[in-house]
């Protein structure tokens, strides 16, 4: 039995707000970094003082052609600020600086990659530039008084934002994630959406499966995660067919997520929407490039994850899901590719283990990549010890441990714990003739038919070694002696 | 000898050469003001210790051979240029407690320069007027006859100069407001291209049109004066690289043989006073006599200009004026929660003028207006750029009347907004197009004086200061207000 939601197709477009990593702000040259003290960080123009005048930071244009580029979208050669009016104590102007008309960057396509390996691409309606508003502190104590701390004001942010063309909160988590790695990748934001140097608002709207024309739709704020923003998105999608479902209709508003309750909730309604009075900003001229600015930002960019998926896919021959992974971050493809040092290891071996040992180790402990205690170095040198087989794949997972635990290099692991693969057949013979002395009721048995036995001649053996007989020539040993 | 007569080259070349000390000329100028001040209504703030203090520091660079261009002069600074450390008012309430930690950048070049800072001059609130009677501080008499206005905005600059209380004053122009006050008071006021000088630190009115420039008692003073005052500013992204040229040592390098003057036919209609279309046509036929020719030209978009001018400035305006919200500086007036804030401290901190070009400006911009409005006053601003650059192609500069009357009583047009702005009429088109204009002294009308404005070509401030010239050296007279004067010598 399909259930009522199974009737309804989810229509997702996503605005992201990505803070640039420039050492100072958009139109001032204030400081950008995080964590200082209350307005310290701030100028005369940073406080909207009478008289003073923004100065555009050339590095954030930078920022946005490499995004545009990565993004495969129009960059736009002209481009206009324009001033977006609205009273609020951290706007200290009383107008945010923006672009709202002519953006730098124009449309383009964003490539998600999905868990079943398969990708699909998602327009990019425009990207352009603005400055951040200060922080707001509602600090209810006695006094019962808001504080405002303007160090965040005027700091260089990129809004990206999305055609409606994802379908499920899982494609809206893929575009998140993808564009934070290609963020990450150029250098252009740190991408960490904790702290809120990425941020994401999610349009949401329903329509029964088979039609054509969108429902009304509803913007929600406040997503810090992608996994927040696939749970928003579900939630949402709910609501909204619940409503419809009950003969209601949905209102055009914004609604801000709770991730403590895990519903969204509104936060003000379409009457109650700002006339913006955007007009060009009269302070600043119109951005304008060659096309040799935008040259220089191509010829300055590193290799981007589509790029490094499709080479790991075809120089490794990985498949698409797996290559993805490896590409999601720059610290992630740069430790595979030291790994397998130029196709000099087994590609896929190497894949396997830092995707299940590696990824699963430091995920147990919060760590990134960067942090591993294991180096690309040894991780690198562990696999030729399986593959020289001086250590079997199964021993190999103890002195993975003990480098992961103690960061050692993985020769002093296996020379001080004894780990080293037995592979000299005569020495392995003897201990099997031992072994099928002293059983003379098993070996019968497999004389009688009992085929099943050999293994448990196979665990006798590797338990006599301490696990350290070649697991090849015990089994080849063992079915020579005993078949016969 | 009256130091306070001294102009601005004269004082600046006295100094150089020792005649005189930077501390007598500031301590005569401060007591002319004290003297003046109290029936002009010129300064808003006079800067007693603050102008002896950087006459003595004058006086010293003068002794060790390290003058600046107008070291030891005094200099009157419009209200509306934010001067560190002292305050800076726009003449609105909304400022009133309002001290600048830092400078204006036109202010900064001034006195690196050498110039030493008399006060700060009153204004039309936030430069919003053409009568300088909107000011918080009050209105500013016209030394010429005190029961006229001195023009406005920068009637007390205008004021200022005309009643000897400095030998330069700044101004600032966004649709007139240098040249109509220069015109009123019978003085000089140049307002360059937009980009000369920087705007950075000057309050904003309305930003696409705001441009400083200076007022002074004859044309090599204004030269001088601009010259010190332009250049390059990184601060300002609207401010133009052009080479600053030094206008004050070329100005006499010229003939009128030759010189092609274009009359526009739009501003020669009917119902000009004669008077004034008389004044104009005498200084025309100066240069004709001297072997310049004339062309009768047309600037067809001529008739919107006023319209345009009263959409943009305002729109931008009233952006420009979101800042005072009584948050982080000046006027606050507590209400219960923060719109209330907010609109109480707007209500009590800004006048009428400047609350009617809020309101207009934030009408004309909102969305379903923003088209009928903004975007079509933007499309005529091109038209009326265009006329002008059609009009350089056959002729070399542009003579009109500064404004279509004589200095005109206070009180007169004050209730109606629309007389008042009309007022603008010559001197708008000129901002719109980011031109530069000089408004010099043409002659009297029933005892006062007249203005002629002579609009250049963009960054032809050159060519219009030598034209300027040759008209004050063919004229043979400088103006001066009789009542000035006699209380000056």
């Amino acid at each position: 039995m399909t259930s009522v939601y199974d009737q309804y197709e989810i229509v997702i477009g996503l605005e992201i707000h990505a803070q640039l990593t420039t050492k100072s702000k958009l139109f001032s040259g204030s400081s950008t970094e995080f964590g200082a003290d209350p307005n310290t960080q701030t100028c005369p123009v940073d406080l909207g003082m009478p008289g003073v005048l923004p100065v555009l930071n050339t590095a954030a244009v930078d920022a946005a052609i490499k995004t545009g580029l990565a993004l495969r979208a129009e960059v736009n050669k002209e481009s206009v600020f324009a001033r977006k009016n609205y009273f609020y104590p951290d706007l200290p102007k009383g107008y945010q600086i923006s672009q709202f008309d002519k953006p730098i960057i124009g449309k383009g396509t964003l490539t998600i990659d999905l868990e079943d390996g398969t990708s699909r691409d998602i327009g990019v309606t425009r990207l352009h530039l603005e400055e951040d508003a200060g922080k707001s502190v509602h600090d209810f104590g006695a006094d019962n008084v808001s504080h405002v701390d303007l160090n965040r004001a005027g700091i260089p942010l990129m809004e990206i934002v999305s055609e409606p063309d994802m379908r499920t909160p899982e494609e809206a988590g893929a575009y998140v994630r993808k564009m934070r790695a290609i963020v990450r990748f150029l250098g252009v934001c740190d991408g960490n959406m904790e702290q809120g140097s990425m941020r994401c608002d999610a349009n949401v709207s329903v329509r029964k499966k088979g039609t054509t024309e969108f429902g009304t739709r509803t913007e929600t704020k406040n997503l810090n995660s992608a996994r927040n923003i696939q749970r928003a998105i579900a939630y949402e999608a709910m609501r909204q067919i619940d409503i419809l479902e009950e003969g209601g209709e949905i209102v055009q508003e914004t609604r801000l997520w709770d991730a403590q309750k895990n519903v969204t909730r509104s936060m003000r309604g379409k009457e109650n929407a700002h006339d913006y009075r955007y007009f060009p900003c009269p302070d600043l001229l119109p951005v304008r490039f060659d096309d040799a600015r935008i040259e220089r930002n191509k010829q300055e960019m590193p290799e981007l994850p589509d790029a490094l998926k499709e080479r790991f896919m075809n120089d490794y021959g990985l498949s698409a899901y797996d290559a993805s992974v490896l590409s999601s971050s720059r610290a992630t493809s740069d430790y595979y590719d030291a790994v397998v040092a130029g196709g000099k290891r087994d590609a896929k071996i190497a894949a396997n283990w830092i995707m299940v040992e590696l990824f699963g180790a430091l995920n147990k402990q919060g760590k990134d990549i960067e942090e591993s205690p294991v180096s690309p170095e040894n991780m690198g040198k562990m696999l030729d010890l399986i593959a020289d087989g001086t250590i079997s794949g199964k021993i190999a997972k103890t002195v993975f441990e003990e480098m992961f635990d103690n960061g050692k290099d993985p020769e002093a692991v296996v020379e001080e714990k004894g780990l080293k693969q037995i592979s000299d057949e005569g020495a392995i013979e003897k201990i099997i003739d031992d072994i099928i002395a002293a059983n003379p009721k098993q070996v019968e048995q497999i004389k009688n038919g009992n085929d099943k036995l050999i293994g448990w001649f196979v665990g006798q053996t590797m338990q006599a070694t301490k696990g350290k007989a070649n697991p090849g020539i015990v089994n080849k040993l063992l079915n020579a002696k005993l078949r016969s | 000898m009256s130091l306070i007569t001294l102009g601005l080259k004269e004082a600046a070349t006295k100094l150089k050469n020792k005649e005189i000390s930077a501390v007598e000329l500031t301590k005569a100028t401060l007591d002319r003001i004290d003297e003046r001040n109290g029936t002009i209504n010129a300064y808003n703030v006079v800067c007693h210790d603050v102008a002896m203090k950087m006459a003595e520091e004058s006086d010293k660079r003068i002794a060790s051979g390290e003058a600046g261009l107008i070291e030891g002069v005094p200099i009157g600074m419009k209200d509306l240029f934010c001067t560190k450390g002292v305050s800076t008012t726009a003449s609105s309430k909304i400022l009133s407690n309002f001290v600048p930690p830092y400078e204006s950048t036109v202010s900064g070049k001034l006195w690196n320069a050498g110039g030493v800072m008399m006060g700060k001059t009153n204004l039309d609130e936030f430069a919003m007027g053409s009568s300088n009677e909107t000011s918080f501080t009050g209105k500013v008499l016209n030394p010429w006859d005190t029961t006229l206005t001195p023009g406005g905005s920068s009637g007390g600059s205008s004021a200022a100069v005309a009643d000897f209380m400095c030998a330069g004053a700044t101004g600032t122009d966004t649709g007139g407001s240098i040249r109509q006050p220069a015109s009123f008071t019978g003085i000089v006021g140049i307002k360059p291209t937009y980009g000369r000088c920087s705007r950075y630190g000057i309050v904003a009115f309305a930003s696409s049109l705001d441009q400083a420039g200076a007022m002074t008692r004859n044309v090599e003073d204004a030269a001088l004066m601009l010259r010190a005052m332009s250049g390059h500013d990184p601060l300002d992204s609207t401010s133009a690289s052009n080479p600053v040229e030094a206008w004050d040592e070329t100005l006499n390098d010229f003939d009128p043989k030759g010189l092609r003057i274009g009359l526009p036919k739009e501003y020669f209609i009917e119902g000009l006073d004669p008077n004034i279309r008389k004044a104009v046509d005498d200084a025309v036929k100066r240069f004709t006599d001297a072997g310049a020719e004339v062309k009768e030209i047309s600037l067809p978009h001529t008739k919107y200009a006023v319209p345009t001018y009263y959409i943009i400035a305002p729109a931008e305006a009233a952006s420009n004026l979101s800042r005072y919200d009584g948050m982080r500086f000046g006027y606050r007036a507590e209400g219960e929660n923060l719109a209330q804030t907010y609109s109480n401290s707007r209500s009590e901190g800004f006048g009428w003028e400047v609350k009617r070009r809020i309101m207009v400006g934030n009408y004309t911009l909102s969305s379903g207006y923003y088209d009928a409005y903004y975007i079509k006053a933007q499309k005529v601003r091109a038209l009326i750029a265009q006329d002008f650059a059609n009009a350089y192609k056959e002729v070399d500069v542009i003579f009109t009347p500064t404004a279509p009357s004589t200095a005109f009583k206070l009180g007169d047009k004050i209730s109606d907004p629309i007389q008042m702005y009309l007022n603008d009429v010559f001197t708008v088109a000129t901002s719109l197009a980011g031109l530069p204009g000089i408004s010099v002294p043409a002659g009297l009308v029933e005892g006062l004086p007249v203005g002629l404005q002579i609009i250049g070509q963009a960054f032809g401030e050159e060519k219009l200061l030598q034209v300027a010239q040759a008209h004050e050296k063919m004229c043979g007279f400088q103006m001066r207000a009789p009542n000035a004067t006699a209380t000056a010598a």
